[in-house]
């Protein structure tokens, strides 16, 4: 035994007795759980591909169907449209939770309060027959006044502005709970040096603030996202046009609803998947200093699990 | 005076004494909750002084320190910085808060160091020096850049310019921090404990710059526990505690020479 200082140098060549067998312990009760899950996915897959009420050929034609098309387009603005609108929303009803101001502080927490405390399909429909509640809408003088100008409800309200009401008052109600947790994740002593330097409250709030705030913002809005392309198949039961709108329309004619959902669900993992991409890079760009450099892989791994995303961003 | 403001009179007349102090303190009180944490507080600091004000934990002197440039309310008392009464205004013969709107004018003359660095993550080096500058008085962004650069070559941080504060040791940090006042070009420089976070080993680098703004006739009112600072570069040391300013006088009168039993008690523990 040598106890001289350990050479780098002869790491390729180890003193004979000090050598450490690194190949890896193999353990019977993990290599038999995957046989055991091998062999049903393997079976899964056949059971799929020898099926012959999957109509593969029905499937080819609707893939790159012109009017599967227009609904993956109506999906992904409404996706866009919703979030931005929801973001917006988040932003103010989190300055107004912390705000000093009772109204205001209330006016937040009830509005949160009611949309998370309703099911989003509910408020869907809701806003849809939003003409039973109010037969026109007018720009008039408040409490009964004169009226300037009127629409009818319903030729106002379509059902892509119903679907995009609902979405982002909806999803303005979540984000504004991650707002506020990333403005309160900004530790105090930012916001006394920004003061101290003689920055008026909207300086220390939009150069200060807000852009330490969004690094513990960006990683929950991203998962939001990713999740809103798959809600937004909720406008289906108000007609919304969009991608699972038009699949049904179609099986409800020709009768193929097994492949016409296959056709649905693989433009949705494209859409997640290719969310999942941006979102790799919209996160490392907002930590330019930080070494969290995830492969895309992992990423597109990780939204494939329900839930489990979030956890980890925590950990 | 940047700020108009009702008591104009009475800043010209305060202002136009000869030796009038940059700072005046008067009867400050300040309570948290039920806990009273300044009892009456007068301080006078004239310009180009260097203060030190020590005592225990919980003594008030970093709250004495944070009401100097209105990061606390007080609940009593006057403070005049350069003859214009700070965070206050009075009219009609009431004295009453004035609007945010208007204090942050009045902060931008004062420095403040803090005992952790509070540099921003987001920026550089340079962008944090700069950011005051052309954020708050609008400087050009050329302009705001070589002065930025003239202060990091003067805290001797010239060569990390493009470094994130995560990036730099305690050390660093805090002269990047100290620059950062300083590029507010400001009348007086507040520092609050600013080598208490620091390895013993970087609290030299921090020290040698202030000594060197102490040179430059920088007025400066600093919260610490280096009693050698306190001693080769104060011109007052300050002895708090519980609220109020005990003992105060030439550095080296007080630590060596002691009137009450508590300042005595004190310097003992920590000069051991």
């Amino acid at each position: 035994m040598s106890l001289s200082a350990p050479n780098t140098t002869a790491a390729a060549a180890p003193e004979p007795g000090l050598a450490i067998d690194h190949r890896r312990r193999f353990h019977a009760g993990r290599a038999a759980s995957a046989v055991v899950v091998l062999f049903v996915l393997v079976w899964l897959c056949y059971t799929v591909i020898v099926n012959p009420n999957i109509h593969w050929d029905v499937i080819a034609k609707y893939q790159f169907a012109h009017v599967i098309f227009s609904g993956l387009w109506v999906t992904i603005q409404l996706t866009i449209i919703s979030m931005v609108i929801g973001i917006l929303i988040g932003i103010a009803v989190a300055v107004m939770q912390l705000s000093e101001n009772v109204v205001l502080r209330y006016s937040a927490t009830l509005y949160i309060w009611f949309f998370r405390g309703t099911p989003l399909l509910v408020q869907l429909i809701f806003w849809f027959n939003l003409a039973l509640l109010f037969p026109r809408v007018s720009i008039a003088v408040p409490f009964g006044g004169p009226e300037l100008t009127g629409w009818q409800t319903n030729q106002v309200v379509t059902s892509f502005v119903a679907a995009v009401l609902g979405l982002s008052i909806n999803e303005g109600a979540y984000m504004s709970q991650i707002v506020r947790a990333g403005i309160q994740a900004v530790p105090p002593g930012q916001r006394e040096a920004a003061e101290s330097l003689g920055m008026s409250g909207r300086q220390v709030f939009s150069r200060v603030v807000l852009p330490q705030a969004m690094r513990v913002i960006i990683p929950p809005t991203s998962n939001q996202f990713i999740s809103m392309l798959k809600t937004t198949s909720l406008v289906s039961v108000i007609a919304g046009a969009d991608l699972l709108t038009v699949a049904q329309h179609l099986y409800l004619a020709n009768f193929e609803v097994i492949a016409l959902l296959i056709v649905a669900s693989i433009w949705y993992l494209v859409l997640t998947t290719v969310a999942s991409v941006g979102q790799y890079y919209v996160e490392r760009h907002y930590s330019p200093e930080r070494s969290d450099r995830r492969s895309v892989g992992a990423r597109i791994r990780r939204n494939m699990r329900p839930g489990l995303g979030r956890m980890e961003e925590l950990a | 005076m940047t700020v108009p403001s009702a008591n104009a009179s009475l800043d010209s007349a305060r202002t136009g004494q000869l030796g009038a102090p940059l700072v005046r303190v008067e009867g400050v009180r300040k309570s948290f909750g039920r806990v009273q944490v300044l009892n009456g507080i007068d301080l006078d600091v004239t310009a180009g002084q260097v203060v030190c004000i020590i005592g225990p934990s919980g003594s008030g002197k970093s709250t004495l320190l944070r009401c100097l440039n209105r990061l606390e309310t007080i609940d009593a008392g006057r403070i005049w910085i350069d003859g214009e009464l700070m965070g206050l205004e009075e009219r009609n013969g009431r004295v009453r808060p004035l609007p945010t709107s208007r204090v942050r004018h009045q902060r931008e003359r004062i420095g403040m160091v803090f005992q952790n660095f509070n540099l921003f993550p987001h920026r550089t080096t340079l962008e944090n020096v700069m950011e005051g500058p052309i954020v708050v008085k609008g400087m050009a962004r050329n302009r705001a850049k070589a002065e930025a650069l003239a202060m990091l070559e003067r805290v001797g941080m010239a060569d990390r310019i493009d470094h994130y504060p995560g990036q730099l040791s305690g050390g660093q940090q805090q002269r990047v921090a100290i620059a950062r006042a300083l590029a507010m070009a400001p009348r007086l420089m507040l520092f609050d404990e600013p080598t208490s976070a620091l390895d013993p080993e970087l609290v030299g680098d921090v020290l040698a710059v202030m000594k060197d703004l102490a040179r430059d006739g920088m007025t400066m009112v600093v919260v610490t526990h280096e009693m050698g600072f306190a001693r080769e570069v104060g011109d007052k040391l300050i002895f708090m505690d519980d609220g109020i300013v005990l003992e105060q006088g030439h550095p080296a009168d007080v630590l060596s020479n002691p009137q009450h039993d508590r300042t005595r008690t004190f310097l003992s523990r920590v000069l051991k």
